[in-house]
């Protein structure tokens, strides 16, 4: 199958996000229940599911990289993972917006939702100190996909045990056999949720293609200026990518 | 908690897009902060192995990987 171009994923992602955004807008209706506040839920839920999804894309390239040692999944775990942690800001700063217009408060500590996502999202912050801790490179890409699949697991377990509390505030949104909403709005956030995807995807390959040219200029450096006159290749934080890397499959 | 009025609610709802928006666009703008390093290093880097060509005597890398070329002579007896 062939692989889109970044500019034709990146275009994509902004016509369908605008398209989800004008949706949101002009076609799904207000809620009965929470009113217009309710509209956050169509940026809210799409950035929580792709942040969780992508926490475990990243520990299927980890797998891949444990089982074959081809770096290249390394870099697409350690990308993946990045994102996500920047979607899963997004997913925290939007919710506290959500939860102080709904329930007068910031947060809320006896929420399994909410906590649980935040214990998730600390758990991948501590990626990048004991990523970075590590000088020898294969020995950080091992532990690193160790990682990664480890919480990765962590995750689905992680959001059953959720489903299977009971809430006290947050609300369900697919809790019902029909998700729980009306077609409109089933219509809309799904829109939404496929903008989010495509962008999720189109930032990681944006990240993979830059790390791709910096890793190539590093080595083209050490070739022209030989290996004394210059520092190691790429930064530590940017494990070696080569050009392969790019196409996310 | 009743649901907010709607000039109440817009705030919070605006609020929430615009952080979405910033989030990607400071990511965008990093990464194109990136980018443009690595244009400016390839620029230096082409500079450079220009230099190089210049100085180097026309023809000289060719003789020296013929095996009786000039520059092979030289390297041997040297």
């Amino acid at each position: 199958m062939k692989v889109p171009s970044l500019r034709a994923n990146a275009i994509a992602a902004t016509l369908v996000l605008c398209a989800g955004f004008a949706l949101v807008f002009f076609y799904a209706p207000i809620d009965a229940d929470q009113g217009f506040i309710q509209k956050i839920f169509y940026v809210h839920v799409p950035l929580a599911i792709c942040a969780l999804v992508g926490f475990v894309v990243a520990g299927i390239h980890a797998i891949r990289h444990l089982r074959t040692g081809d770096p290249v999944h390394d870099a697409r775990s350690y990308v993946s993972i990045h994102l996500s942690v920047i979607f899963g800001v997004g997913v925290l700063i939007t919710g506290s917006i959500w939860a102080h217009a709904s329930w007068g408060k910031w947060w809320v500590w006896d929420e399994p939702t909410l906590v649980s996502f935040l214990i998730v999202f600390l758990l991948y912050a501590t990626y990048y100190p004991l990523r970075y801790a590590i000088e020898d490179r294969d020995r950080q890409a091992r532990y690193a996909s160790v990682f990664a699949i480890t919480a990765g697991a962590f995750v689905p377990l992680n959001f059953i045990a959720v489903r299977m509390a009971e809430s006290l505030v947050h609300p369900r949104v697919f809790a019902t056999a029909n998700g729980g909403l009306p077609g409109s709005m089933l219509l809309t956030f799904l829109v939404c949720l496929v903008g989010m995807a495509v962008l999720w995807v189109a930032l990681v390959r944006f990240e993979l293609a830059a790390k791709s040219a910096s890793a190539s200029l590093s080595r083209l450096r050490r070739a022209l200026e030989g290996e004394t006159h210059v520092p190691a290749s790429g930064s530590r934080i940017a494990p070696g990518v080569p050009s392969s890397a790019t196409s996310v499959t | 908690m009743p649901a907010l009025p709607l000039d109440e609610a817009g705030k919070y709802v605006a609020a929430a897009y615009v952080v979405f928006l910033a989030l990607i666009l400071t990511y965008v703008a990093i990464m194109a902060a990136k980018l443009a390093r690595i244009d400016r290093e390839l620029g230096e880097l082409a500079d450079l192995a220009e230099g190089r060509s210049d100085t180097d005597p026309p023809g000289a890398d060719a003789e020296a990987e013929q095996p009786g070329g000039i520059g092979a002579v030289e390297v041997h007896h040297g």
